[in-house]
């Protein structure tokens, strides 16, 4: 895996901000901005969407993204389409090295699924995101909520059509960057997930930095 | 490695040519059968619980549900609320994609040329997206309710970097089963993948059968599957309980 890294200084940022895990956060970024999502203390699931800022029935779309680059992970040069095959964003920089758009977001109903009935009642992104949106983002509601991408977070693919949650490749200090191709809305969950090892079972705060264009 | 399945299927009923669209609510108890006429069938499907259509398939909790990256027999299609919305009962297929998504009338274009109504009639070149909007607003549904969806017959495999590849898959009189855990809004297109190399505009036949089928025993094949299934299965009786 390539990693590339980035020339921004993060004193030069315009935005500045943690996250906590199991907190939510939505923020325009506006074409030609670049975002940096930076995994503090490592091992950490970013669960993240993209919205059209001005038409937010366009959104991110997984399956173009990979088919249209005709590879199941993300990294630099990816450019991440919409559901009308625009690009929303593309990764400019990237010093972990792959990243996930198939595993989806923890969910309260999945956990019971994927882990045992009684995990109804813990923190999940699913949460994050439908608090956010009704707190923040009026326009949207459950239906918009599409498979969103996992900064971070490794789900390796088999020839043979399997599939599994590893242990994380990303380290404290590791980072994504991307160029906004147009307007957008970012949507983050930055995932409070105690059951697999995407987190390594010990969710951890990220830092959010938007540089406008040189 | 895929189940090939070899008890008999319903016999279909109906035929959807190339290009076509087809809906229904399939009731909690019956199956739908969908058979690959001449081989090189691809039909992409949606899924939605009917009695509450914001309840749909989804594709990354089916998927990490039963750690898959693709369906065959013995799986289950998730909906977002941890419920099994169908359960594949029958495969000699083998592989169904879920990841790559459908074809734009945009794209369509770019590959096939116009095929307009003016100048084909009613073989013009229908594309996914305008068949499941087509068919998804006769139940008030929309653009918004378009999420991955199920490529029936498709075969994009990844090697161990990731990279895709469009892998010749069904062959003809391959067919593949749906039992509804559920009452269940289905909407096929019968329309070409993107990735499908055919440089001209020619969707195959699909047969479509509808049979009652017994409610899924303890022994179940999708419910046994996996631990995970067995949860699924669970909740979704739950909600008839």
């Amino acid at each position: 895996m390539a990693l590339t890294e980035s020339k921004l200084e993060p004193s030069r940022a315009s935005f500045d901000q943690v996250v906590e895990s199991g907190c939510g956060f939505s923020r325009t970024i506006h074409r030609g901005q670049t975002l940096r999502i930076v995994d503090l203390e490592g091992n950490q699931a970013v669960d993240t969407l993209f919205f059209d800022a001005h038409d937010p029935t366009e959104r991110y779309s997984a399956v173009d993204t990979i088919r249209e680059q005709g590879n199941i992970y993300l990294t630099t040069g990816t450019r991440l389409f919409s559901s009308e095959g625009n690009v929303l964003l593309t990764i400019v920089a990237d010093t972990c090295g792959r990243h996930d758009t198939l595993g989806g977001a923890c969910a309260a109903e999945s956990n019971q699924v994927r882990y045992s009935l009684d995990k109804k009642h813990m923190h999940n992104c699913r949460d994050t995101f439908l608090l956010e949106i009704a707190t923040r983002l009026e326009r949207l509601s459950k239906r918009d909520i599409p498979a969103n991408i996992n900064f971070f977070m490794n789900v390796p693919v088999t020839p043979e059509g399997g599939l599994t949650f590893e242990d994380g490749i990303s380290g404290s200090g590791r980072y994504v960057e991307l160029l906004a191709e147009r307007d957008v809305t970012l949507l983050v969950s930055n995932c409070p997930q105690l059951n697999n090892p995407c987190n390594a079972y010990d969710p951890t705060p990220v830092r959010v930095l938007v540089w406008d264009p040189a | 490695m895929p189940t090939e399945t070899k008890s008999a299927v319903a016999p279909f009923s109906e035929t959807l040519r190339g290009g076509q669209m087809w809906s229904r609510v399939l009731r909690r108890g019956e199956a739908l059968a969908l058979t690959d006429v001449e081989g090189g069938a691809s039909v992409a499907a949606l899924f939605f619980n009917a009695e509450q259509p914001l309840e749909r398939y989804n594709m990354p909790d089916t998927l990490k549900a039963q750690h898959i990256a693709r369906l065959t027999a013995g799986n289950v299609l998730y909906s977002d609320m941890g419920r099994v919305l169908c359960s594949i009962i029958a495969d000699s297929a083998g592989w169904h994609d879920t990841i790559t998504g459908h074809q734009r009338a945009d794209m369509a274009r770019a590959k096939y040329g116009p095929g307009t109504y003016q100048a084909l009639r009613n073989d013009f070149h229908r594309n996914t997206r305008d068949n499941f909007l087509v068919e998804l607003g006769k139940y008030g549904l929309g653009r918004r309710d378009l999420h991955a969806n199920v490529n029936f017959f498709v075969k994009v495999a990844s090697d161990l970097e990731g990279n895709l590849r469009w892998v010749p898959n069904s062959r003809a009189g391959a067919s593949v089963e749906l039992r509804a855990e559920l009452d269940v809004l289905v909407v096929l297109s019968n329309t070409p993948h993107p990735l499908d190399p055919a440089p001209t505009y020619a969707p195959k036949p699909v047969g479509l059968g509808i049979r009652r089928v017994p409610a899924p025993a303890p022994d179940d094949a999708a419910r046994t599957s996996c631990a995970e299934n067995g949860r699924g299965f669970t909740l979704t009786e739950r909600y008839f309980a």
